[in-house]
């Protein structure tokens, strides 16, 4: 008997149009596509982007070449060089990010005893020739003056949780 | 007008007109093609919850041209062990009947290239080579994938030809005719006339069996991308690829065409009333022929590939018995008084 029923029931197809009105009903919801250029998707204060070097608010550079980071670097991506400016401080003379080495893990910023390498939400960069990628001291410096006041916003929103 | 270019053109006035008739009927068949890829990808997407292409022209509308435009200037390759001639002959082969069988179907009573009396027959026949493009691509790329599906795909055609075929025999039976005009004309009357509901079965069967021969989801094994790449168009790239491409859209459009004509009444309008007798007969055959090919992206977009041993088991172990019992319930009731229910 359960034999015969299941024979009608695949006769008459009815697996089949269920399965069809489900893509059916889908067919009419609403779509979830983010149309990516014109729209973004929502991200996370702590999002691991492009990096950045910080200043303080009177425009002396945060970084004490404590090489922590360069320590830390699972990927060995950084690369340190120091030396003592005129004014007795110790500085980097060179402060490298490798790009094609960098795996984004953000344990830099994490070791950072002053803040100075951050991690930001930028992540709109590419390179055009080889070499591109590898971040100078100085291109760290220029994305962190121009997203300071991301950078600044999201660090104090996470403040709490640090 | 036409007397004075028949006169210019002498001798060469058959041939010239024939070919303009030809061109009247491939040309929109092409632009019917493009257009269906990218309905296939906006409701297949649709379906999924996504969007669909949407970035060329308004809303995707130019999508289709730009892929051509991109097949058009890309290299074909040519597979160094390939057997070239057979390599460049098999989308010809391909799309060759997938054209061909355009030139018996009707479009309304008075519009057909070439009103045979046989016309069913001839469809049945010419759709029957398009199996050759796909057993000499697969052959001559000398590819194992390739030749895996052209293996698959051959078995597969035949097997549901016959089911297609014996589908076909219940029109016959109810319409007394092998021309695909009267086929039409004998359903004429509203929608209750139309032979899908007497032959409803048929009609099931004829509607799979049609995306079985297309090697359309969910029989697509002859393509089988999970399983072996693109099956037998493996090795093609370029314009070579998208006449197979063509070949498989316009099959689609030729069966879905056939579908109206012989099960869904052809240009008949389902009531004869007022507000539908307003649309002209075209319209309906182009309504009718856009439902079945929503259907055909339908199924595509729900079912999940079949196994190989599945196809063979639905193609000769149901539907021909399938066919043949109701083949066997439509002779029988045409000699009980009841016989007009089927005509």
């Amino acid at each position: 008997m359960e034999r015969i029923i299941s024979l009608f029931k695949s006769l008459l197809l009815i697996e089949l149009l269920k399965g069809m009105s489900i893509t059916g009903r889908h067919f009419f919801s609403r779509k979830i596509t983010v149309q990516f250029p014109e729209e973004r998707t929502p991200m996370s204060p702590r999002f691991r982007g492009l990096h950045a070097q910080r200043r303080y608010p009177n425009g002396e550079e945060r970084c004490i070449a404590c090489k922590l980071c360069e320590a830390v670097c699972p990927a060995l991506a950084i690369t340190i060089e120091s030396e003592e400016r005129a004014d007795g401080t110790r500085r980097t003379s060179r402060y490298d990010i490798d790009l094609y080495k960098c795996i984004f893990c953000g344990f830099c910023e994490e070791a950072c005893p002053v803040d100075a390498i951050v991690e930001t939400r930028f992540i709109d960069y590419h390179g055009e020739v080889r070499g591109d990628l590898v971040q100078t001291k100085e291109m760290l410096l220029a994305t962190g003056d121009r997203l300071e006041a991301q950078i600044a916003a999201d660090r104090a929103a996470d403040a709490k949780y640090r | 007008m036409m007397t004075a270019i028949q006169g210019f053109l002498g001798p060469w006035w058959t041939l010239a007109w024939t070919l303009a008739k030809i061109l009247v009927i491939v040309l929109p068949l092409m632009g019917a093609v493009a257009y269906l890829t990218l309905a296939e990808r906006k409701i297949i997407g649709y379906m999924q919850v996504r969007i669909g292409p949407n970035r060329v022209g308004i809303k995707g509308i130019l999508q289709p041209l730009a892929d051509a435009g991109k097949l058009l200037f890309k290299e074909i390759i040519i597979p160094a062990k390939s057997n070239k001639y057979l390599f460049l002959l098999a989308p010809v082969l391909s799309i060759a009947p997938a054209l061909a069988a355009w030139a018996v179907v009707p479009f309304s009573p008075e519009l057909v290239l070439s009103n045979v009396d046989a016309s069913l027959l001839f469809v049945m026949a010419i759709t029957s080579m398009g199996v050759y493009g796909v057993i000499v691509a697969g052959w001559a790329s000398n590819s194992k994938y390739a030749f895996l599906g052209a293996m698959r795909s051959a078995a597969q055609i035949v097997s549901y030809e016959l089911a297609m075929g014996f589908a076909l025999v219940g029109v016959l039976m109810a319409a007394q005719s092998l021309n695909l005009v009267e086929i039409v004309q004998g359903q004429e009357g509203g929608f209750w006339n139309w032979y899908f509901i007497p032959l409803f079965p048929l009609f099931v069967v004829y509607i799979v069996a049609g995306v079985a021969e297309t090697n359309r989801a969910p029989f697509d094994v002859a393509e089988g991308e999970s399983e072996i790449v693109a099956g037998f168009h493996v090795e093609y790239s370029g314009m070579a690829f998208a006449v197979f491409f063509l070949a498989e859209y316009a099959n689609m459009i030729l069966i879905a065409m056939l579908t109206s004509l012989m099960f869904l009444g052809g240009w008949d309008a389902p009531f004869h009333a007022a507000p539908f007798t307003w649309v002209p007969g075209f319209v309906w055959l182009a309504a009718k022929v856009s439902f079945v090919l929503l259907l055909f992206l339908w199924f595509r977009a729900t079912f999940p590939r079949y196994r190989y041993d599945q196809i063979m088991r639905l193609g000769w172990k149901v539907f021909i018995p399938l066919t043949l019992a109701w083949l066997m319930v439509v002779g029988a009731a045409m000699q009980t008084p009841y016989g007009y229910l089927f005509h």
